[in-house]
């Protein structure tokens, strides 16, 4: 699955670090590093680590996009 | 039928049935394609892009794609919607013909349009030296396979790196080779790392960090050649106070060039600060007269912003890119006086040295800077900037809560000094100047501009008066 975090938007509150520890990283006090293509196994800890987020700053693709990678 | 029934008829069928061209497959060319589709455009879609990759994610690169965390070919972007786009990716654009409505592609392709948008961003500039770039073991670092090759070479482990260029990704890459424990030699031309972004007042609390962390800092230098063994792979760098620094890995952060080289002869606004617009992103033509099928959103546009006293900005923010798009999208399908504006209060982070730095506003139109927060011996505080009496930005280390309230006042046009914010307030509020340097000056070049219009390269066309 692919995730991006609006990173202007993260306050560091580390919701995300508590409920998908190995996917979001705090590197220091409150700068969040994460694994922007975590395995699908772990779609369920995503989801809820989006869902208690609160500024909503975790983004999770919509749609599969596999289009584009194949015509080159 | 009435000329209002007329137009309103051409945007329904444009929007049914028009050809939409977006070059630049980045962030901004994503977030702008799934914006058109959203807005219901049901035309043809086309997307032009120079790396062979599906859009990515820039912001991991230089850190956890560098760490060594995550494989560089995991910052695929997200996909909100399917955009049912004619993809056209390892392919760059190479000519506008503005009277054909026509982009010319590398393979000499032609792709008509009926509106465009450019987002074409901008790329790392390269060492200047092509013999001593092309040495194996320098690296710059903005795309995809610049971030894998010089992971694996910091994988190896380097005996040192020298890092050349201590803005935003320069102090990156130091930071990660601190964490592999790697030592590290950054070469700074200006007086402190982030000078160019946030001034001298916080570039010495960078220095600080830096010099924490173990990084051989050497400020107010510059790097005049770098060596390689016989092999052809790079040894040593010499700097231009005579002294060397033995190092096999060198990365040149010296900023980024705007990728405005392919608009030559087509007439628009475009040059080295990349093209101009206006504020809902429809691009300028040289005159400065707003075109009506060519839009520009991300890293290349450069629009008046109302906060900023109308000057140009050209921002490297991803923000910027994401709400760049979406405006400059809603505007190619709609009419006046349906048009957005795209007036964004600017603002970026950068995680370094385990510090997290953000930041509102444009820093470097400021002159004045005031501790507002916290506590600068503990390396967690929030800044403002004051220009003529008002705030203008406002910089947080490891106080990123905070910047909303920054951010307020801000586009308020709010007081400098600005009022308490009531809670955790330093003994000394003292303004005291912000020490940018004077931008005549090369340092790391800054990623916010404030570009003005230089009349010495006279590509307007001025009216001569008739009487």
């Amino acid at each position: 699955m692919r995730i991006v975090v609006d990173l202007n938007r993260c306050q560091g509150y580390a919701q995300c670090v508590y409920l998908a520890h190995e996917v979001f990283r705090l590197n220091g006090q409150e700068a969040l590093t994460y694994e922007p293509n975590p395995d699908d196994e772990r779609r369920l800890q995503v989801e809820r680590a989006a869902a208690a987020c609160p500024v909503q700053a975790i983004v999770i693709a919509r749609v599969d996009g596999a289009e584009g990678s194949a015509t080159s | 039928m009435t000329l209002r029934a007329t137009v309103a008829e051409l945007v329904r069928e444009f929007r049914a049935s028009g050809r939409i061209v977006i070059v630049g497959a980045s962030l901004a060319g994503l977030r702008a394609a799934e914006t058109l589709r959203e807005e219901g455009f049901t035309g043809s879609l086309t997307i032009i892009g120079d790396e062979p990759y599906e859009p990515y994610d820039r912001p991991p690169l230089s850190k956890q794609v560098l760490k060594g965390w995550v494989p560089a070919d995991h910052t695929k972007l997200p996909r909100m919607r399917e955009v049912d786009a004619d993809w056209r990716l390892g392919v760059a654009a190479t000519g506008l013909d503005r009277a054909t409505k026509r982009v010319r592609l590398a393979d000499g392709e032609q792709v008509p349009y009926d509106r465009l948008l450019i987002a074409t961003g901008t790329r790392a500039r390269q060492w200047p030296n092509p013999t001593e770039a092309a040495l194996q073991g320098v690296h710059t670092i903005r795309s995809r396979d610049d971030a894998e090759q010089l992971q694996k070479a910091l994988a190896e482990p380097p005996s040192r790196v020298v890092v050349i260029g201590a803005g935003f990704i320069g102090s990156e890459v130091a930071s990660v080779c601190r964490e592999l424990g790697i030592p590290v030699t950054v070469v700074e031309r200006g007086s402190a790392p982030l000078v160019g972004a946030l001034g001298g007042v916080i570039g010495e609390i960078a220095a600080q960090i830096q010099r924490d962390h173990g990084v051989d800092l050497r400020c107010g230098l510059g790097v005049s050649s770098l060596e390689g063994d016989s092999g052809g792979h790079v040894r040593r760098a010499h700097l231009s106070d005579g002294t060397t620094v033995d190092a096999d890995v060198v990365v040149a952060s010296l900023g980024s060039i705007r990728n405005v080289e392919w608009l030559e002869g087509s007439g628009l606004a475009a040059g080295f600060w990349g093209v101009g617009c206006d504020a809902g992103g429809r691009a300028f033509d040289i005159n400065g007269v707003v075109t009506d099928s060519i839009y520009v959103a991300g890293d290349v546009a450069r629009a008046p912003h109302v906060l900023y006293e109308y000057q140009f900005l050209a921002m490297e923010h991803w923000d910027n890119a994401v709400l760049g798009a979406e405006v400059a999208a809603h505007n190619m399908v709609n009419l006046e006086p349906h048009y957005r504006p795209h007036l964004l209060l600017p603002g970026f982070w950068s995680g370094q040295f385990g510090v997290n730095i953000k930041s509102v506003g444009v820093p470097p139109f400021g002159d004045e800077i005031v501790f507002t927060q916290g506590s600068v011996e503990e390396r967690r505080f929030a800044a403002a900037y004051g220009h003529r009496g008002r705030i203008v930005a406002a910089v947080t280390f490891d106080h990123g809560k905070w910047l909303e309230y920054y951010g307020k006042l801000i586009e308020q046009s709010g007081p400098f000094p600005p009022p308490p914010p009531g809670w955790d307030q330093p003994p000394d509020m003292k303004p005291m100047p912000a020490e940018f340097p004077d931008p005549r000056v090369p340092t790391a070049v800054p990623d916010v501009v404030l570009t003005g219009h230089a009349p010495s390269e006279r590509t307007a066309e001025f009216r001569p008066r008739r009487h």
